[in-house]
Parts: structure tokens; sequence; C-alpha cells
């Protein structure tokens, strides 16, 4: 390769959520789970050790009685990631290409200080060997590579698609293509934008402008950004809470 | 016994299968006047479509065209019956790999050759060797067992990946690869 096929500039993907319109339906739940080859929940997994890369949370408030759904996935951290700097093996890292946060299964060795060290608990552990009902895994999807075991997953922003579009732009010669998440296209109420932060022509740059994130003053740089005109949701993304008493039930 | 164990290692650690059915490359390809993308060729998605069906080599071999013992078993084996051939594949890589031919060929324009050596003009297919351990090919870990002095072409591991990416000065991160 010469010096006219040096790669393009870098991106930094990011998206825009708005809890406004968001339905809770979980339509993205669902498609993100069968993008990434999530397997069905063994009997025995709990919320926090059964896999969710995308979770739909509910949040209520008191005082106005009002409701949200709040989707939750890794907020891909672009300063001082708190995963990336705990994790012993070198699992964790920045792309500089996309400033998405990759994790190596190949490299985890399931110690779990990643997900200690996650404020947006948006990582997983595989507790059982993935396991598939006799038929479903013709259904599987041969961009992602299936985790075994031990090892930590999370949310990538749908890499599988963007490798198909890196594919299918490479055919016309090109380095330029534009791809969308799972979550992003099965949203019935489209309250998911997502897009390259770096340009800022792009509708997920307009909008992060006015918008929030949650626990931004943790300093880690998020690229997960939210919208919503409620005060109380905004108050609530800068709220380090307790744990739901449900959680962790088991372990 | 060094020098025994050297000789013995590679042996115990591989088993060697032969492929189901024969095939000249050279044949096809200097003879016959066909490139590597005749049969090994893209689909529109830009996805690899790897090795060739029976039914693409039935477009030109309805009949037998050749007197060779190889093509007259291909013949009755396989394309009379219409079954496809469980071919051994030599560069298989393990699933968590990515790699995008089209990315490498048709952006980086990159010849078969700099990764495949020049199988293209063998006569014969050799025999499928696999690793007991791992199950991979024996050309991804490459013919030395010490892996010096290897040529272009020869050895698939990741250190060879990176090698290349090194030289060209192309960053990919762990996802351009991995998935």
């Amino acid at each position: 390769m010469n010096a006219e096929t040096v790669e393009r500039a870098p991106r930094r993907y990011g998206m825009v959520i708005d809890l406004d319109r968001c339905s809770g339906c979980g339509a993205c739940m669902v498609a993100c789970s069968a993008e990434n080859n999530v397997p069905p929940a063994h009997p025995q997994a709990t919320e926090r050790t059964g896999i969710t890369l995308l979770r739909v949370v509910q949040v209520k408030d008191a005082a106005s009685r009002g409701v949200a759904f709040i989707p939750m996935m890794c907020q891909q951290c672009g300063d001082d990631t708190p995963c990336m700097t705990v994790c012993p093996q070198q699992a964790v890292e920045v792309d500089k290409l996309t400033g998405v946060v990759e994790q190596m299964p190949q490299r985890c060795l399931g110690c779990r200080y990643c997900m200690t060290a996650c404020p947006f608990q948006a990582r997983f552990f595989n507790w059982w060997d993935p396991e598939w009902p006799a038929g479903m895994e013709t259904t599987l999807n041969p961009g992602a590579a299936p985790r075994m075991r031990g090892v930590v997953e999370k949310c990538d922003f749908c890499q599988s698609r963007m490798h198909a579009a890196e594919d299918k732009a490479a055919m016309e010669g090109s380095r330029e293509f534009e791809y969308t998440p799972a979550c992003v296209e099965a949203c019935p109420t489209r309250a998911i934008v997502f897009g390259d932060l770096n340009d800022p022509e792009s509708d997920v740059s307009r909008q992060a402008r006015n918008s929030f994130r949650f626990l931004e003053r943790l300093g880690t740089g998020p690229k997960v950004y939210y919208r919503s005109r409620r005060p109380w949701l905004r108050t609530l993304a800068s709220r380090v809470g307790a744990p739901p008493k449900k959680e962790n039930g088991n372990g | 016994m060094l020098a025994a164990g050297w000789l013995l290692f590679p042996a115990l650690l591989y088993t060697s299968t032969p492929q189901p059915a024969q095939f000249s490359h050279q044949a096809h390809g200097e003879a016959a006047g066909l490139t590597c993308d005749t049969c090994h060729g893209f689909t529109a998605e830009g996805r690899f479509a790897g090795i060739p069906t029976t039914e693409s080599c039935a477009g030109c071999h309805s009949g037998l065209l050749g007197e060779t013992e190889s093509e007259k078993h291909f013949f009755a084996n396989f394309v009379e019956p219409g079954r496809e051939v469980n071919w051994l594949i030599y560069s298989r890589q393990p699933d968590n790999v990515r790699f995008s031919h089209a990315r490498h060929v048709q952006v980086g324009k990159m010849e078969c050759a700099e990764c495949h050596g020049p199988h293209g003009e063998s006569e014969s297919l050799k025999a499928f060797e696999r690793n007991r351990i791992s199950g991979y090919s024996r050309d991804i870990w490459g013919p030395r067992m010490l892996r010096v002095g290897l040529k272009p072409g020869q050895g698939m591991k990741m250190d060879d990946c990176m090698a290349c990416h090194r030289d060209r000065q192309v960053e990919a991160g762990c996802l351009g690869c991995h998935r």
C-alpha cells in the first residue's frame, strides 16, 4: 500500500438518545442480542449474570410521578477510560480510528476488574458457555464470534455491521462508508441517532450540543449522549445512587 | 536426542489428510488461461466467496475436458452426482478473525500470492495438515517449526499480519481484524 491509500481521517463514533421518545419497548435489546450472537439466558441467570449488552432501564420520579426508560450500553468513555486503565491484560483499548472502546475476549482472563471499574455497569461476564436451542445456531450472525465462558463482553457499536459496510465500500474501491448499529435501526420511535462526532455537520454532533451525559462529572468523557425535556431526568443523570436491591442477588 | 525431538515433534503434532479430490492450479492457470479471481471471487457485498462450488466447476467441466485421472475422479464422484467437495482449507482462520479480502485486494491492491504464496503455480494439492492441539491448519504457523527464514506468503499468524501492517504503517486497531 502506498501513500495514497493511507487510512481515512479518524472518526469518533457516538450516539444521542432521546429519552422523551423512548417508549421502553425493548426492540433495541432484541436487535442487539441477535446482532451480537448473545445466547438465550441461562436458567440461573440474574440481571447481572445474564448478558444484556444493551439494557432498557426503567426509572421513576416520585415528585412528578414521571416514568422514563433509559437505554444503557457501554458509554464508550474517551478520557481515562476506566475499564481500560484497570485491565491487567491490555484486553481493552480505545480504537484510534473510531473512538470505540474495544474489548478483546481473546486476551481477557476474566478477572472482572473492568466490571467493577465501569461506572455504568455496562460490562457483562460470561458465566456459562453459550448454548443455543437446536436449530437456532443457524440464525447466528457470521460477522460476530460468540464469546466463551470466562470472558467479559460489552457493546462495541456493532463492529460486525461496520465491517460489513467497510467491505461493501471496498468493493467499489472506497474507504468511505456509513453504517447503522442494530439498536438504532430497530428503534420504532427513532430515539437513537448514531454517527461521527468529529463531523460537525452530522446529526449526532448537532443533537449532542443540546444534551447531557450520565455521570458526566466523573470525567470519563462518554460518547453516548442523552436528551430530555424533563428536569428530573437531567438531575438523575448526575446522581450516583445505590444499586437496585434486586441486583447481584446470587453473587 | 534433541535433533530427533525436532524431527519427531512436527510429525506428532500434525495429522495429515489428503484432499478429497485433486486439482492442478498450474493446469487451470497457465494452460487454461484463468486468473485467481475467475474461481475465487467476491460477492457484491464484498464477502470473499472462497472456494468455488461444484456447480461453478461444472460450468466448464460439463463433460470431460482432459484425460487425467484426477479429472475423471472429480467428474465421477462430484460433478455427476452433483455433490459438493469437502475441501480442507489450508488458510482457514479461527472464528474470531475478521479478514477482509475486499479491503486488501480492492483497496490495498495486494496480490493474492503475497499472503497465500505461489500456490497458483502448484501442480497438485498437498495433504492438509491439522494441528492436533489447536485444530488449525499447518499453513497458519508456517512450514518451519522455529518460524525463522519464512518466505513471504508462508505463515498466517497474527504476527505475520502485524509485521506487514507495521511495515506499511497501516493502523487497524484490535477490532479491525477481530470480531
